[in-house]
């Protein structure tokens, strides 16, 4: 009951502003390549459903395996550099760095690297978006070591991984929930954005720069609402995750 | 008694402890026998944690030996000679209560199978039988300490080692928890080196109580404490021991030989700051 008294005011947001863009573009007379109204939109979307489905399989699978490897390699990375401080020199100013690049901007060098007929282009590009938080959440969560557990693990004689396996990182784990939920939707934001830049023509963001340039321009916001989508789903898919983590701890 | 009377738990000679200019622990010398409960006492910065961290070697004395059931402390740390228990309980929130138990026979590679009945062995003796699947943070701070208790005593250790254990609790709770102890290291048989602020507490527990001084901290007086023994001996019987023990425990805590070693400790403690 309280769950929807905090849902319906948004929706209902939602609904007016629709209205309100389609009473505008209609009254004001917009041109479609400025504003395509709503209804237009909805058009598009009935009409291209098939294509924006299996285009919303292409990039939801790309962000996914990004994801999934970023995290992977941004939790390994984070434990090697807890573990060792030659690593820790080493890895840490190129992963800050890393975050300082427009990570996107490498798309095009990938593809001309890897070729446009395959999706790694794309799957190397949000791996790289994702690598940057969840290192930096994780290795955040892992210098978080309770002195006393140290010196129990200490006076247990057990060994680094030993004190990894059960101390550093089950007491990480609720920063690296934290870096995956803020690396979910950046992962759909950069796989749509990489298709920008040429290579396959399977995904989101290829359809929303072919269709625009084609002046679909109702086509391209279909396009462009169905990422909207995608990002939410990943968005939610993340906050989930880290509920359910942190539930199952207490 | 499996502590082996006769047998020497720690044996300390000649220590000393300085940290960088700073002189913590100077000329020490103390035995603790198999199954002897010795208490250190003193002001803040006598040093009595650090001989109690030098013990477990978490610390590396400066010059001196430290013997550990016969072994260098670095060997018996690594052996697992010792059980130790700090102020905080430092249970790991993310694990159960008797995951907590285990951890110290995870860690020296004995088998699931095996942990799990120790560790049930162990919550039965510290009356937390009904809280083995539960987290820390559902326990009071009384109860956490007590699986603190069981954590250190899971690889049934001769010695252990306990820095302040009760020094966060209320003192209806600590009165309770040292009857407790006294009753677990009763069937336990295990010797006791036990760091504390507090006077009274180092007069029930111990068979002896150090007094210390600080700046350099150093060893001022030894005095006997009144440690009740006959309950602990009843305990393995088929008698109830938790019973027995605090009802001994309250025997004393009212008796002319308490008062003794209070005052006792409180004079040492007076001439040692003087």
């Amino acid at each position: 009951m309280t769950s929807l008294l905090r849902v319906w005011p948004p929706i209902a947001l939602g609904v007016l502003g629709l209205v309100l863009w389609e009473l505008v573009v209609r009254l004001a007379g917009v041109p479609a390549f400025l504003l395509p109204a709503p209804s237009a939109i909805g058009a598009a979307i009935g009409q291209q459903f098939p294509v924006l489905l299996s285009t919303a399989g292409v990039t939801g699978a790309n962000s996914l395996v990004g994801l999934v490897a970023g995290f992977l390699l941004g939790v390994v990375l984070a434990l090697l550099a807890a573990w060792s401080r030659l690593l820790r020199e080493l890895t840490t100013p190129v992963v800050l760095a890393a975050s300082a690049v427009p990570i996107v901007a490498l798309a095009p060098v990938f593809t001309t690297m890897f070729g446009s007929t395959t999706e790694l282009p794309r799957r190397l590009v949000v791996t790289i978006v994702v690598l940057v938080p969840v290192f930096v959440s994780t290795a955040r969560g892992l210098r978080q070591v309770a002195p006393v557990h140290d010196e129990l693990m200490t006076a247990l004689a057990a060994s680094p991984w030993q004190r990894a396996r059960f101390v550093r990182l089950p007491g990480a784990v609720p920063h690296i929930m934290t870096g995956l939920r803020l690396a979910a939707p950046a992962a759909v934001i950069a796989a749509v954005v990489a298709e920008y830049f040429g290579g396959l023509q399977n995904g989101l963001g290829s359809r929303v720069s072919s269709a625009a340039a084609n002046t679909a321009y109702a086509r391209a916001w279909a396009f462009v609402a169905a990422s909207i989508v995608l990002g939410l789903l990943f968005h939610l898919a993340g906050l989930l995750a880290e509920r359910l983590v942190s539930r199952g701890r207490t | 008694m499996t502590g082996g009377a006769g047998t020497t738990a720690v044996r300390l000679s000649g220590l000393d402890k300085a940290f960088g200019p700073v002189e913590a622990l100077s000329g020490i010398d103390l035995e603790v026998a198999g199954g002897e409960f010795v208490s250190l006492i003193g002001p803040s910065g006598c040093g009595k944690s650090t001989l109690l961290r030098v013990v477990a070697d978490l610390e590396k004395p400066t010059a001196g030996t430290v013997e550990v059931g016969g072994k260098t402390a670095e060997r018996a740390r690594l052996d697992q000679d010792y059980g130790i228990a700090f102020q905080q309980a430092g249970l790991l929130e993310w694990r159960t209560v008797a995951e907590n138990v285990e951890l110290p026979l995870q860690v020296h590679g004995v088998a699931r199978a095996e942990r799990r009945k120790r560790a049930g062995e162990l919550l039965e003796l510290v009356g937390l039988a009904d809280f083995a699947g539960s987290r820390p943070g559902q326990l009071s701070g009384g109860m956490q300490q007590r699986v603190a208790i069981a954590r250190a005593l899971a690889p049934s250790p001769k010695l252990l080692l306990m820095d302040e254990p009760f020094g966060a609790l209320d003192e209806m709770t600590r009165e309770r928890m040292q009857a407790e102890l006294l009753r677990i290291i009763g069937e336990t048989g295990a010797a006791v080196l036990f760091v504390t602020h507090s006077i009274p507490e180092a007069a029930v527990l111990s068979d002896r109580v150090v007094v210390m001084s600080a700046r350099p901290g150093r060893i001022t007086d030894v005095i006997d404490g009144c440690r009740p023994r006959g309950g602990a001996a009843l305990a393995g019987q088929g008698v109830d021991g938790a019973e027995v023990v605090a009802d001994e425990v309250d025997d004393v805590r009212e008796s002319t030989a308490f008062f003794a070693s209070i005052t006792a400790v409180r004079e040492a403690l007076r001439k040692g700051h003087g």
